[in-house]
C-alpha cells in the first residue's frame, strides 16, 4: 500500500543580535564600507572574527579594507537556489579583499562561467538600499575599486533579520496511512501491539515494546476525558482563538488517549471523567486527515468513575 | 584515545537500512535494532546504554529524535543519550561510557531521511549565521570551491576525482565520467555522493562481555574539529582528521579504510591528511545516508575485520562544511597486549 | 572509578533578549566566568561539550560548528549533545564521563539558548501534515498532568503559588536571574492571569537568552585547584517514551528510576536527610512537589506537604532552587546545566546571597521532552 505524504514548509524571520564586532561590521556595510578585524598576530580577517583564535580575547580593532579584491577560488551555479544572491547563473567565489588576509564567500555576477578565473579582480556591487546586513553586498562583479575612506564610525547595528524558509516532504508510515484512510471513511482504526496487547490510536510502533503493532482494531468515536487544560493564552503558531479546552480523550477501545478540543460546553464545566463524543465535519469534506473530527462534545452520559481512567494519567 | 588492554571495547554487531520510511526513523529502526542485536547475540534488555545521532534540520522538526526512542521499547526506562551529530560521535560517547565503567554494553544508532528536504540548502544553515548563511550557499557549491583549491594547488586533477568516482560506481570508466557536464565546476554529478535515507546501528561491548563472539576491537578513537571560517584554515588540509588519527593511535598497519567523503575530492584530501599509503584498500563510499553514514563507516570497517578480510581497519566520519570535523576509529582483529 | 569534580562555574545575566551579544558572545560570557572561577586557562581545556535544545530555536544547524573557534574548541574534540530540556544536565554528564574514562584532564561543558533569535512556541508548534491542529503550547502540554497530580492526591490549589513566591524571591538574591521579584506575594500570584488552567502566569517560567559553563576536572586537576571544588559523587540519566499505554505523567518511571540509580551510586540512603540543597528543573511551579516525590525525597502525595511546611525555602530542611530556578531564568538548553552548576556552587560555597549555609551535598536535576528524559547529579564538598 502506498503511504501518504505531503509538503511541509517551515519559515521564520530570525532576529540575530550581533554584538559589538559584527554590529560594527554590519554598520560599515550600511555605509558601503568593509571592516576587517585585526587579531593579535596582525592579520586582518574579513568577515571579522569576534574572538582572536590565538589569544581567545575579544577582537576590538576594526580596520577598513578595499571593496575590491581577488578571487582565490570559484565555482559556477547554473540554476540558483531559493534565497541565493542572484536569480540568474552566477559564480560563487572565495574573495580576498585588498587589505584583508582572509577570503570571504560571495556571489560574482560574471554572466558566464567562462568569465570566471582564479586570480580575477572583482569589486562589490552594493545593494540599492543598505540596511546593515550582509546582503548589503548585493554581489561582486568584475572590476576594481578603492576604499571609501575613513568617516566617523556609525552606531553599530544591533539586530539583523534573516528569513529562513525550508521545504520538506513529510511521509507517513504504513500504519499511519491506514489510519488516515480509515478517517476518510469515518472510522477510527487503531492497532494492537502483539506483545503487550495494548491498542494504539493512531497506530504506530508500540513505544513500550519497540515492535510494530499489527492487528487492526476499530475503536469508538466517543470516550472519556482523562485530563485537560483550558488554554487562555495566545502564542506563536497557535491555530485556534483562546480560550479553548484541550483534553486527553481516551476513546472506548483504545489504551492511550488522544488530545482534542472539547466544545459545546463552557470551559468551566469540563471535568475529568466527562464522557464525550466526536463531532465530525460534513461528510463531503472528509479526507485523509484527523481534521475530519472537528471536536468532541459532551455525550450526555454519566461521568466515568476516576478509577476507570486513573491509570491513563 | 586508546583503551588499556583490560578496558578494551569491541564492535560485536552492525546493521543498516538504506531506507527511512518517516523522518522519525521509528519504523526503520526497529528492524535495524533487531538485526544488530541478533548479530551481537544480545537481547534488547541486555543493553546498558543507548546513544543516537540525528539532526532536527534534516527532519524539519524540533525534537525530531524524540520519536525515535519509540523504536527501542524503553519501558522500563533505559540509560540513553543523543548527539545532534552523525552517530559516529554517538558511538564515541558510548565508547567513553564503557571505558568509564558506566556501561558494559551499548547500542548506538543513527538515522535520517535526507531526501525529505533539499540537503544542499539545509546544510547552508551550518555556516556562519551572520555573514555566510544569509546568502544560502549550497553545500555542493561550497565543496566545489574546496575542490578547485586542491586542483589549483596541484594536489589532484579532475581525472583523479573521476577515478575515485569510478571506484564508487559499478561499471563506470574515467573517460566516460569526464565527458559528463559539470554540476558545479570543477565538480560533476559523480563527484557528489548521492544523499540517501538510512539508518544504522552498532552494538558495543566491554571485553568481559564479548565472550566468544565475533568482534572487531576498538584500538583507538579520536575526533577533532577545525575552525569553520573559510579563511581560518588551509581548506586543502584537514588538520582535524590528521590529529584525530594520531589520537586514535595512528594508522600504521591499517589494511583497509572506510572513509566518509561526501565528495570525491574529499576522499583524496582525507587520504593525504590521514597519510594512507596507496596500498591501503578503501571500502567504497556509496550513498550518503546523512547522520548515520559515519556510524555505518565504522560498521563497515568492523565488518572487514570480523569477516577476516583485514586484521586492522580504519573508519572515518566527517561533519560540517568542508571536512570541518572528523573522527577516526581503528579496529583490530585481536586484542592488543 | 576515577573521580571527577567541578572546578568552576559561570553563567550569563539571563534576560528576555540579550541583544547586546551574539551567540558567541553569550557563550563566552559564561565560559570566561567559568574559567576564571576555576582558575583554569584556555590551554588547559582538553575538550569541549556543547549542549543546546533544538537548532530551530536559533535557526542554525549544529551551531557548535560555526562557534568552534569562539568556544576555544578549534583543534580539540567537540561534542554536541541534545536531549531536549534535560540537555544541560546531559552535557555535564557527558563531560564527566570523558574525565572518568581517563580521556581528558579538564573538559569545558557549555550550554546555551538564544531564544530571542526566534520564538520557541513557534518552533515547537510546527504541525506536520496529517496531524490534528490541536496545539496548546508548552504550558498546555504540562497543565493536564498538573491537574492529574492535584486530582490524584487532593492537593490544595495554592501550592503552585507558594512555590512561585519562594522561587521568585530566591531569584531576587541571584544577580544572574532573569526574573527578580522580591515583592511577590501569594495573593499577587493568585491574582495573575490564568494561562493554561491550572497554570497561572506567575507560575510559569520566562523565555530567556542565557548560557552556562562548567569546568570539570579529574582528581589531579581537582587537587591542583586552589579553591574548593565540587566532587561529582554520582550521575544518572534515564529515558522513557513520550507516550505509551500506562505511562504515568505525574510520576514518570524514568525520573524515579534515574533517581534510584543516582542515590545508590552516591551511597545516599535517606535523600531528605543527606542532601542539603536541591536544584530541581521546575518550569511550572507545580512541578516542585511532583519532582520532590518523583526523585524520592518524600513519598507519593507528600511533596505538596513539604512545600506547604516551608521546608523547601531557604533556611528549611531542604532548600529547593535557592537560585530561583527555571521559574526565574529559562534559557532552555542551558537551564539543566544551570541546575547542575548551581548545585556545585552551593557545595563550593560560592553561591553568594543564595548560599545554603554549610551545604555539603547537593542535587542537580533536569528533565525534558514529555517528562521522559531525566539527568541528575549529586555533588559534594568531599569526594
Amino acid at each position: 500500500m502506498d503511504t501518504l505524504s505531503a509538503p511541509l514548509t517551515i519559515a521564520f524571520d530570525y532576529t540575530r543580535s550581533l554584538g559589538p564586532v559584527l554590529g560594527r561590521f554590519m554598520a560599515g556595510l550600511r555605509d558601503r564600507r568593509v571592516l576587517g578585524g585585526r587579531t593579535a598576530d596582525g592579520r586582518v580577517h574579513v568577515p571579522p572574527l569576534e574572538y582572536d583564535p590565538g589569544t581567545h580575547e575579544p577582537v576590538t580593532e576594526l580596520v577598513e579594507v578595499s571593496p575590491a579584491g581577488t578571487v582565490i577560488s570559484w565555482t559556477w551555479i547554473d540554476r540558483p537556489l531559493e534565497g541565493q544572491p542572484l536569480d540568474r547563473p552566477f559564480g560563487w567565489a572565495l574573495i580576498r579583499l585588498d587589505g584583508a588576509d582572509t577570503p570571504l564567500l560571495h556571489a560574482v555576477d560574471a554572466g558566464a562561467a567562462g568569465a570566471m578565473s582564479t586570480g580575477m579582480r572583482v569589486r562589490i556591487r552594493w545593494a540599492p538600499t543598505p540596511s546593515g546586513h550582509i546582503r548589503d553586498i548585493e554581489c561582486f562583479e568584475p572590476g576594481t575599486g578603492e576604499p571609501a575612506g575613513a568617516t566617523t564610525e556609525p552606531e553599530p547595528v544591533t539586530i539583523m533579520t534573516t528569513p529562513i524558509r525550508l521545504h520538506y516532504r513529510h511521509s507517513t508510515s504504513v500504519e499511519e496511512s491506514g489510519y488516515l484512510r480509515g478517517l476518510a471513511e469515518g472510522r477510527i482504526v487503531g492497532r494492537r501491539c502483539p506483545d503487550c496487547r495494548k491498542v494504539y490510536v493512531p497506530p504506530r510502533v508500540c513505544p513500550a515494546c519497540g515492535v510494530a503493532t499489527d492487528e487492526a482494531v476499530e475503536v469508538a468515536d466517543r470516550g472519556t476525558v482523562t485530563t485537560f487544560c483550558v488554554v487562555n493564552v495566545p502564542f506563536a503558531g497557535q491555530r485556534l482563538t483562546p480560550p479553548y479546552v484541550v483534553a486527553q480523550v481516551l476513546l472506548d477501545g483504545a489504551d492511550i488517549p488522544i488530545p482534542h478540543l472539547i466544545l459545546g460546553v463552557p470551559a468551566a464545566d469540563v471535568r475529568m471523567g466527562l464522557r464525550v463524543a466526536a463531532v465530525w465535519r460534513d461528510r463531503a469534506d472528509w479526507s485523509t486527515t484527523p481534521e475530519n473530527i472537528d471536536h468532541f462534545e459532551p455525550a450526555g452520559e454519566p461521568d466515568a468513575p476516576y478509577e476507570t481512567f486513573a491509570e491513563h494519567l | 584515545m586508546n583503551g588499556t588492554a583490560e578496558s578494551r571495547v569491541a564492535v560485536i554487531g552492525f546493521a543498516a537500512a538504506d531506507v527511512s520510511v518517516t523522518t522519525s526513523g521509528v519504523e526503520t529502526l526497529a528492524p535495524v535494532f533487531e538485526a544488530a542485536l541478533g548479530q551481537a547475540g544480545l537481547e534488547r534488555r541486555e543493553i546498558d546504554f543507548w546513544c543516537s545521532g540525528s539532526s532536527d534540520y534534516l527532519a524539519g522538526r524540533a525534537f525530531s529524535f524524540v520519536n525515535a526512542v519509540d523504536a527501542i521499547g524503553a519501558v522500563p526506562p533505559i540509560a540513553e543519550s543523543h548527539v545532534e551529530m552523525d552517530a559516529a560521535w554517538a558511538l564515541y560517547e558510548a565508547y567513553i561510557k564503557i571505558l568509564a565503567g558506566e556501561a558494559s554494553t551499548a547500542l548506538v544508532y543513527g538515522f535520517g531521511k535526507g531526501t525529505a528536504g533539499d540537503p544542499a540548502r539545509v546544510l547552508a544553515l551550518q555556516l556562519d549565521p551572520y555573514t555566510v548563511a544569509p546568502l544560502w550557499p549550497d553545500s555542493i557549491s561550497v565543496a566545489a570551491l574546496q575542490a578547485r583549491l586542491g586542483i589549483d594547488a596541484g594536489l589532484f586533477s579532475e581525472r583523479d576525482l573521476a577515478a575515485v568516482a569510478a571506484g564508487r560506481e559499478e561499471a563506470s570508466c574515467v573517460e566516460t565520467l569526464l565527458d559528463r557536464p559539470y554540476l558545479r565546476m570543477p565538480l560533476r554529478e559523480h563527484d557528489v555522493a548521492r544523499v540517501a535515507d538510512g539508518a544504522s546501528a552498532v552494538v558495543l561491548a566491554a571485553a568481559d562481555r564479548v565472550g566468544g563472539r565475533r568482534a572487531a576491537w576498538i584500538s583507538g578513537i579520536g575526533h577533532r574539529v577545525d575552525p569553520q571560517g573559510f579563511g581560518e584554515r588551509d581548506l586543502t588540509a584537514v588538520p582535524s582528521a590528521s590529529a584525530a588519527a594520531v589520537d586514535a593511535g595512528g594508522l600504521d598497519g591499517v589494511q583497509v579504510a572506510a572513509l566518509h567523503a561526501p565528495f570525491t575530492h574529499q576522499e583524496l584530501l582525507l587520504r593525504r591528511a590521514l597519510g594512507l599509503p596507496d596500498a591501503v584498500r578503501t571500502v567504497a563510499f556509496g550513498a550518503d545516508a546523512m547522520f548515520s553514514a559515519g556510524l555505518s563507516r565504522i560498521g563497515a570497517a568492523a565488518g572487514e575485520v570480523m569477516a577476516g578480510r583485514a586484521s586492522v581497519a580504519a573508519a572515518h566520519a566527517t561533519a560540517g562544511p568542508l571536512l570541518q570535523q572528523n573522527l577516526v576509529c581503528v579496529l583490530t582483529a585481536e586484542v592488543a597486549a | 572509578m576515577r573521580r571527577a569534580a567541578v572546578l568552576g562555574t559561570g553563567q550569563t545575566h539571563h534576560r528576555t533578549r540579550r541583544t547586546d551579544v551574539s551567540m558567541a558572545g553569550l557563550c563566552r560570557e559564561a565560559i570566561d566566568r567559568a574559567l576564571a572561577d576555576a582558575g583554569v586557562g584556555w590551554e588547559q581545556i582538553d575538550a569541549v561539550v556543547l549542549g543546546k535544545a533544538p537548532d530551530l530555536f536559533e535557526g542554525v544547524m549544529m551551531p557548535e560548528l560555526f562557534l568552534a573557534s569562539a568556544l576555544g574548541a578549534a583543534g580539540k574534540p567537540l561534542l554536541r549533545v541534545h536531549t531536549a530540556g534535560s540537555v544541560g544536565g546531559a552535557t555535564a554528564i557527558v563531560a564527566t564521563s570523558l574525565v572518568r574514562a581517563g580521556a581528558h584532564r579538564r573538559v569545558l561543558a557549555v550550554a546555551f539558548e538564544k531564544q530571542s533569535e526566534s520564538n520557541a512556541m513557534w518552533a515547537l508548534s510546527i504541525q506536520p501534515p496529517f496531524s490534528a491542529p490541536i496545539t496548546a503550547g508548552a504550558g498546555g502540554y504540562f497543565a493536564p498532568h498538573i491537574r492529574s497530580y492535584i486530582r490524584r492526591f487532593g492537593v490544595p490549589g495554592h501550592i503552585g503559588a507558594l512555590v512561585a513566591v519562594k522561587d521568585r524571591r530566591n531569584g531576587a538574591l541571584n544577580p544572574y536571574a532573569h526574573l527578580r521579584q522580591p515583592e511577590i506575594t501569594r495573593e499577587s500570584v493568585q491574582a495573575s492571569t490564568m494561562l493554561w488552567d491550572p497554570i497561572r502566569y506567575d507560575e510559569t517560567c520566562p523565555s530567556s537568552d542565557g548560557a552556562c559553563a562548567v569546568v570539570i576536572g579529574d582528581q589531579q586537576a581537582a587537587e591542583a585547584s586552589e579553591r574548593q571544588v565540587a566532587w561529582i559523587r554520582a550521575t544518572s540519566m534515564r529515558t522513557e517514551p513520550t507516550f505509551y499505554a500506562g505511562k504515568d505523567h505525574v510520576n514518570p518511571r524514568a525520573g524515579a528510576t534515574a533517581a534510584a540509580a543516582l542515590w545508590a551510586a552516591a551511597g545516599i540512603k535517606d535523600p531528605l536527610d543527606e542532601v542539603d540543597v536541591a536544584e530541581l528543573y521546575v518550569p511550572f511551579s507545580w512541578f516542585e512537589p511532583m519532582w520532590l516525590e518523583n526523585v524520592g525525597f518524600v513519598g507519593q502525595g507528600q511533596g505538596w506537604k513539604l512545600v506547604e511546611s516551608g521546608e523547601t525555602a531557604l533556611g528549611g530542611a531542604l532548600p529547593v532552587n535557592p537560585s530561583g530556578g527555571v521559574l526565574c531564568s529559562n534559557p532552555i538548553g542551558a537551564s539543566g546545566l544551570l541546575r547542575f552548576a548551581e548545585a556545585a556552587m552551593q557545595v563550593m560555597g560560592r553561591a553568594g546571597e543564595h548560599q545554603v549555609a554549610g551545604a555539603s551535598t547537593a542535587l542537580g536535576h533536569a528533565y525534558g521532552g514529555g517528562s521522559q528524559f531525566f539527568s541528575m547529579w549529586v555533588v559534594g564538598r568531599n569526594p
